[in-house]
């Protein structure tokens, strides 16, 4: 099974990830392609440390506590960017991301 | 076909994985990307299992789908989206920025293409066990760990504060 099927798989979820991001303007849909963006990097990060652990390295396991911290920050990172949507919709009554060029006045 | 049991659940798996992908990107239903980025998930969870590495597998599950998902979905539903209600980009600024990801696609694999990496062997390794990981999380990690539960409660206490009706 060579590593490089992974890598592949994992550019392949994270340009899907950023053509959501330039395609929709939904600003949680948007929000969910980084999600995807974040996790197409723990997979590989998850594939390189298969990758040391074959290889016999005992720090191998740095690799999967780094995903760990990873998905740490995203749940920190959706708690508050769900918040300023809420708090958006709340004042404007869309989550057209268009309107928020306009936050200023 | 001389394929593995390891690489014919890998296809299965990234072939799930991708069409759920692309259906969060053009599904014109929020509630409908939600539902394919939790199967997404779930064969990312399935991934991790097949290269050992069980406790980052069931973690994923829970706070992804267990809680980041059930996060979204409440929002969505608290707004009451739909299909209709959905912003519209104008057709060239939607072709833009699927060439833009093709283009980087492009980039990225001719770039690895010809890379020289070992292959995974089909052994299991013990590394992703919570015992190996939690000696590693304490002894060398610990610091960080107590950051992020910093990191936690602010995020909390800002969650809050920002969600507060003024």
């Amino acid at each position: 099974m060579p590593v490089q099927y992974y890598i592949f798989l994992s550019i392949a979820l994270f340009c899907i990830g950023v053509m959501g991001v330039l395609m929709r303007r939904n600003a949680i849909i948007i929000f969910m392609c980084i999600e995807l963006m974040l996790n197409a990097v723990n997979l590989l990060m998850v594939a390189f440390s298969k990758m040391w652990a074959d290889a016999g390295r005992v720090d191998a396991g740095s690799a999967q506590l780094f995903v760990f911290f990873i998905m740490v920050v995203a749940a920190a990172e959706v708690a508050v960017g769900l918040a300023i949507i809420t708090m958006v919709y709340r004042n404007t009554h869309s989550v057209d991301i268009n309107i928020l060029n306009r936050l200023k006045n | 076909m001389g394929m593995s049991i390891q690489q014919i659940i890998f296809m299965v798996l990234s072939v799930i994985a991708l069409v759920s992908a692309l259906g969060v990107v053009l599904s014109k239903n929020p509630v409908t990307s939600v539902l394919c980025l939790i199967v997404t998930f779930f064969t990312i969870a399935g991934h991790y299992i097949m290269m050992n590495a069980q406790f980052l597998a069931v973690v994923h599950i829970i706070v992804y789908a267990g809680a980041i998902m059930v996060l979204f979905l409440y929002v969505m539903m608290l707004m009451n989206m739909n299909a209709d209600l959905e912003p519209q980009k104008r057709n060239w600024l939607k072709y833009a920025g699927a060439i833009s990801g093709g283009a980087l696609l492009v980039v990225l694999v001719a770039a690895l293409r010809d890379a020289s990496m070992p292959a995974l062997s089909p052994q299991s390794t013990d590394i992703g066990l919570i015992k190996n990981l939690g000696q590693t999380l304490f002894k060398q990690y610990v610091v960080p760990f107590e950051v992020s539960s910093i990191l936690f409660l602010s995020a909390m206490v800002g969650a809050v504060v920002i969600g507060k009706k003024d």
